[in-house]
């Protein structure tokens, strides 16, 4: 076989493979665009017609018009990519610029903790957030991140601080800088790509969290979009595919489109830390 | 490099700080809402979540002590024999299947491969969407009895059946869904396949050495280091998978608890019965499953990774 050969046919294997993957995503996309009876006889992506009379139903299907729950998703998410944003990058300042007692165990604690599986904590923090009567709120979901528990983003940002040059720091001490001063008009405008990392991961990782906001949002006027959807599962049960795939795409464009605009800080990411 | 390396170089003492002089009042500023949330959010509530597993308590009435009780049920509780059955076999299939797509697919898109960028972000894309309800909607509707599987296994004439509501094949269509996310692990793998100097596979290939003897002698041992690293990570996250088989089995666990995730089982005694003494000893037991594999995996990593440091 020649090496032309050879590379035509890995693409094809290669392209195949991608389109394996995607098709069942394209193919809710062009279902939720089809009349519901035709969503389980049609196999294929062509569309006879544009419908669009799933994304109506599916819009109003629920208690609240679906750009409730996107509104308080976007709330939300909003409110975890600030804490993020301040909380980790304080405390990675710290871990790669200050020299402090038990610093070597400090930064094991952290560490382990990106490990920490929420399973684990989250009974006694249902307890004390409900004991604060915070639960219907988005109190336990926005906390937590103001206090640098995404342990994740912390490292990612000591790494990123390490590699930038000490001689900045210095210099600004030496004009008389305290430690703010060299965080705030230093290092953060240097970081921003770490930070735009972090704002991407936050977003998507927020949007799709599931877990722990069925735990605290119980109340349906607080439902954030992956709650909802997953009412919408139990109240159309077999009824609609239609109107739950309509709003199912709604719900992962956001997804899509952050991909889309923030890929390269995503591959960056996870190829320089490892991921989560 | 990873979160994982910088623990294990700590451990063996390499490292570290440069000494220098203490700051200790800025770093306690710095670190403030660190430690509070070391201490509300995660450390006080794993103490916490020790304590409370030795009591009855349903949030209403405040915790009596109880001893070993929530143990010794334990011992006999069936659903949850079966739901670390299950999870058990979720992890041990679904993670070396992932690795193993994930590492092909990095080898595959090697070096200087035309539209790279373009299949990486089509394989990675999966990872990103993967943890979503939308798509256990999708899954429920493409593994179902009419479902997409089914209307394609009928083009070639196959009849399919209800892949969810049959318990011997649900956890498969679980399986599947973390296989489908190999991307972010390819991801990693492809980071590290360029850490490896091209000079060596040069000078390989000069010494007479074919495409499988490289594989094993020289991609193998410097990539060692990522891919325990991914395995690592890989099971801790298995092991805490939640939403799809919520969403897939409607919160039930089944169709006769076949998919009743360890995660699941744990929703429904805290948060469906308010039973919190004997979630937070499932809590716990659970800790101690992933601490073990976690334990094992870097005691079998003296046998198998290779370390340049």
């Amino acid at each position: 076989m020649t090496d032309l050969a050879r590379k035509a046919l890995k693409h094809a294997g290669l392209i195949l493979l991608a389109l394996v993957m995607l098709y069942p995503v394209l193919w809710m996309v062009v279902s939720s665009l089809r009349p519901d009876n035709e969503i389980f006889r049609r196999p294929g992506l062509i569309l006879d017609s544009l419908q669009t009379h799933n994304y109506g139903e599916g819009w109003t299907a629920l208690a609240s018009p679906f750009g409730h729950y996107l509104a308080n998703s976007a709330i939300l998410v909003l409110a975890c990519i600030i804490g993020n944003l301040v909380s980790c990058s304080m405390a990675a300042y710290a871990f790669a610029r200050l020299e402090f007692t038990g610093k070597r165990l400090w930064f094991a604690i952290m560490l382990g903790t990106i490990m920490l599986p929420i399973h684990v904590i989250i009974v006694p923090q249902y307890i004390m957030f409900s004991q604060l009567d915070w639960v219907n709120t988005f109190l336990p979901l926005v906390v937590p991140k103001f206090l640098a528990t995404d342990a994740f983003f912390v490292f990612l940002m000591v790494q990123f601080i390490r590699g930038l040059p000490r001689e900045l720091d210095e210099a600004a001490r030496i004009d008389g800088a305290g430690h703010p001063r060299i965080f705030l008009r230093i290092i953060l405008p240097l970081m921003l790509p770490a930070l735009a990392t972090t704002v991407i991961f936050t977003f998507i990782w927020t949007w799709n969290d599931f877990f722990s906001q069925l735990i605290y949002l119980t109340d349906p006027e607080m439902y954030t979009v992956p709650v909802a959807l997953r009412s919408f599962v139990d109240a159309t049960v077999s009824t609609s595919w239609g109107s739950m795939f309509a709003m199912s795409v709604v719900s992962l464009a956001p997804v899509f489109l952050a991909f889309l605009v923030g890929q390269r800080y995503l591959i960056r990411g996870i190829a320089t830390t490892g991921g989560k | 490099m990873s979160a994982l390396g910088e623990l294990q170089r700590m451990r063996r003492g390499s490292g570290g700080t440069l000494g220098g002089k203490r700051d200790n009042k800025a770093a306690f500023v710095f670190l403030l809402p660190w430690f509070a949330g070391l201490l509300f959010i995660t450390a006080g509530p794993i103490v916490a979540s020790f304590l409370l597993g030795f009591t009855d308590y349903n949030l209403i009435q405040p915790p009596t002590f109880n001893g070993l009780d929530n143990f010794v049920r334990m011992l006999g509780d069936a659903r949850l024999h079966n739901a670390l059955r299950v999870t058990l076999v979720y992890v041990v299939v679904s993670v070396p299947l992932q690795l193993a797509a994930a590492l092909a697919l990095a080898l595959l898109l090697d070096r200087g491969l035309r539209g790279l960028a373009f299949y990486r972000s089509a394989f990675y894309l999966p990872s990103l969407l993967g943890s979503s309800v939308a798509i256990a909607v999708l899954w429920r509707q493409i593994f179902g009895a009419d479902g997409l599987v089914n209307q394609v296994l009928a083009m070639f004439g196959v009849e399919g059946k209800g892949w969810i509501s049959d318990p011997s094949t649900a956890l498969g269509t679980l399986i599947v869904l973390n296989v489908w996310t190999f991307g972010a692990p390819m991801v990693i793998f492809l980071a590290g396949l360029r850490q490896i100097p091209v000079m060596y596979y040069e000078a390989a290939s000069t010494d007479g050495a074919g495409k499988w003897t490289q594989f094993r002698k020289i991609t193998i041992p410097l990539l060692s280091p990522i891919i325990f690293f991914n395995l690592v990570l890989q099971i801790i996250h298995a092991f805490q998978s939640f939403t799809q088989a919520f969403v897939v089995s409607g919160g039930s666990g089944g169709p006769s608890d076949s998919t009743l995730f360890y995660t699941l089982y744990l929703y429904q005694r805290g948060f469906g019965n308010f039973d919190m003494g004997y979630a937070s000893a499932l809590a716990w037991l659970l800790l101690v499953i992933i601490a073990a594999f976690t334990a094992i995996n870097f005691w079998a990593a003296k046998f198998w990774v290779v370390y340049d440091d």
